[in-house]
């Protein structure tokens, strides 16, 4: 129990101070506009890992199961221009569905 | 205050898979950790990878040093996302710093204007409605796990894969964005198996460098 608490801490504190390094080291300074560009390609470069990291990585290997389903179905609800909410919900009850097989 | 309330009312399209994951949270954590430090891990802590993983390694019989290594692997993303972040920020080290904390995926991501600039209300306000339910849907999971039953088999797993490939769809205006996005996808599935968790997303961040190169 003592473990879980002292990992709280030391992970929140940890934590606190990344979010805080960059805008506490560049403080207001506009970024070079030579780094405009990077910072534009890195929101889309970060998502689209997140997306195929939580879809198909696992412990140090990668695979695939129900939710990469969800996951198509959540792609073909975006072309269809539904809203957000309802993409998300379609990939969790394509997902279920699958599971509940 | 208008884009506060505009990056709020962005942030509410994400309160369902947001609940719902905290729920699977707390439904994860209450019995290896209890419930009040579940609930205590999600106000504090505040950045769901991070915990979901920290607790993972905890339940595996992992110690508090690879459990926090763990936990900070995966948020050292918000190192890049923090100095793209800091020109919109206001006020002295102190505030700038607090501000920061309002940091959390989906919020940056609203708060990106598209041009390399950030603003920040709409990335607080985003915050606001994400964090309320960051935190009920993990008292939710850890008080009343019962009530809920297996997060895997409600398919609450692949809720967040889907809310950041519609905040990626967001962010594809752009021809040279798509070029960062495929090799940023690439990057991370092939250290998948290599790397420690965590690290492959962080390394996705260089697929930005493009920016370097193309105008």
């Amino acid at each position: 129990m003592t473990t879980a608490w002292v990992t709280i801490a030391v992970l929140t504190v940890g934590t606190v101070a990344i979010k805080a390094t960059g805008p506490v080291a560049l403080g207001g300074r506009e970024l070079p506009p030579r780094l405009a560009g990077v910072v534009t390609r890195l929101a889309p470069a970060l998502l689209s890992a997140l997306v195929v990291v939580e879809t198909f990585g696992r412990d140090h290997a990668l695979g695939v199961n129900e939710s990469a389903a969800g996951l198509l179905a959540a792609a073909l609800a975006l072309a269809a221009r539904l809203p957000i909410v309802v993409v998300v919900v379609i990939a969790a009850a394509v997902t279920a569905g699958l599971r509940a097989l | 205050m208008t884009q506060m309330r505009e990056g709020f009312k962005a942030g509410l399209a994400f309160t369902i898979p947001t609940f719902a994951l905290g729920a699977s949270f707390g439904v994860l954590a209450e019995p290896r950790m209890g419930a009040a430090a579940a609930i205590v891990m999600s106000v504090v802590v505040f950045a769901g990878a991070a915990q979901f993983a920290s607790v993972s390694v905890l339940a595996a019989g992992g110690g508090v040093a690879s459990a926090v290594t763990a936990g900070l692997l995966i948020n050292a993303r918000f190192l890049p996302m923090g100095l793209a972040l800091a020109p919109a920020l206001r006020g002295g080290p102190l505030r700038r710093a607090a501000e920061g904390q309002a940091m959390v995926d989906a919020s940056w991501a609203l708060a990106n204007r598209g041009d390399g600039r950030f603003d920040r209300d709409v990335m607080i306000g985003a915050t606001i409605p994400q964090a309320a339910c960051w935190w009920t849907g993990t008292a939710l999971g850890a008080l009343g796990g019962s009530l809920i039953g297996d997060p895997q088999a409600l398919g609450l797993d692949a809720m967040f894969p889907a809310f950041y490939l519609a905040l990626l769809v967001g962010e594809m205006d752009l021809r040279q964005t798509f070029a960062s996005a495929l090799l940023g996808a690439a990057i991370a599935l092939c250290l998948v198996p290599f790397a420690p968790p965590g690290i492959p997303v962080v390394a996705a961040s260089a697929a930005a460098l493009l920016g370097l190169w193309e105008r």
